[in-house]
């Protein structure tokens, strides 16, 4: 039974996960804290429709999605970038060698992944453009399966697919330029990102 | 080794856990006799773990009060026996 009580008792524990969604798609707090409120009045209206046992994390995803794309993502202020530059697999990890003349002891790795710190990390996810940000969010930082996502956003599968790669290679040259800034390795040698030719 | 590549391309599936038994047994044995990828692996694996772990937002106390008292002053949807007013779904 879709009550009161139990809508509270099962949606409520995972605002955390939604507002932070809201945060990285309307990246201020104010519109997060709008459509986080409007996302649970729309799920409470709508959780008779909502089938016990399947995943209610899921269902309010997607109607965090529908509703920042039909009411919040007009109001954006931000010029959107719509596309990415194509970046080699593995961006980071190559990089790493250059890093390990470091005078620090403790080990390239651990010194890189200290410098992605939470504002850094946010900043770099919310520079992506918006289809392969909320494709990286949804599975990197929520768990959700390809299945889920291509559910969520209304997309195949092959889709979720490739914005996760190409996404999560971005989302690598995004952190690197933090750490060139913070001095932690040296612009990269190679002339990357190469442009390249939408296909 | 030609594994090597084979065994790279299909990093991400691996660590989204979306292949299949026998194809994750076949990654590991690889991984299990050539360091080289599974530093790539390792590497990309904290990566995702430090994403993860660091794009957590505390709601404010303040939102969850408001959605609170929306929800009860709301009449929502009582399920399929409901007589209230709320007939359609959103979705």
């Amino acid at each position: 039974m879709a009550d009161q009580a139990t809508f509270a008792e099962q949606a409520m524990p995972l605002m955390g996960s939604l507002y932070s969604g809201a945060l990285r798609m309307t990246r201020n707090a104010a519109d997060a804290e709008d459509l986080v409120q409007e996302v649970y009045l729309r799920a409470y209206r709508g959780f008779g429709g909502f089938q016990e046992g399947t995943n209610l994390k899921a269902w309010l995803f997607r109607i965090l999605t529908n509703t920042y794309i039909n009411s919040y993502r007009a109001r954006q202020r931000r010029p959107e970038q719509t596309d990415l530059d194509e970046v080699e697999d593995l961006y980071l990890y190559k990089r790493l060698g250059a890093m390990e003349s470091s005078a620090l002891s403790r080990s390239a790795e651990d010194e890189l992944m200290d410098t992605f710190t939470e504002p850094t990390v946010k900043a770099a996810l919310e520079d992506l453009p918006e289809n392969f940000r909320v494709a990286v969010m949804l599975s990197d930082v929520e768990g959700f399966s390809y299945k889920e996502i291509a559910e969520i956003l209304d997309i195949p599968i092959g889709t979720v697919m490739s914005r996760l790669h190409r996404g999560r290679k971005a989302l690598q040259q995004r952190l690197m330029e933090y750490a060139v800034t913070h001095g932690l390795a040296d612009r990269p040698a190679d002339p990357v990102p190469t442009a390249m030719v939408e296909g | 080794m030609s594994d090597c590549n084979e065994t790279l391309r299909e990093l991400y599936l691996f660590l989204d856990g979306e292949l299949t038994d026998s194809d994750r047994e076949h990654i590991r044995q690889h991984l299990d006799d050539c360091s080289p990828c599974l530093a790539a692996f390792d590497f990309e694996a904290e990566l995702r773990l430090v994403i993860r772990n660091r794009c957590v937002d505390q709601v404010p106390d303040s939102l969850r009060e408001r959605i609170a008292r929306a929800i009860e002053k709301s009449p929502g949807d009582g399920g399929p026996q409901s007589s209230g007013p709320a007939g359609a779904s959103p979705l």
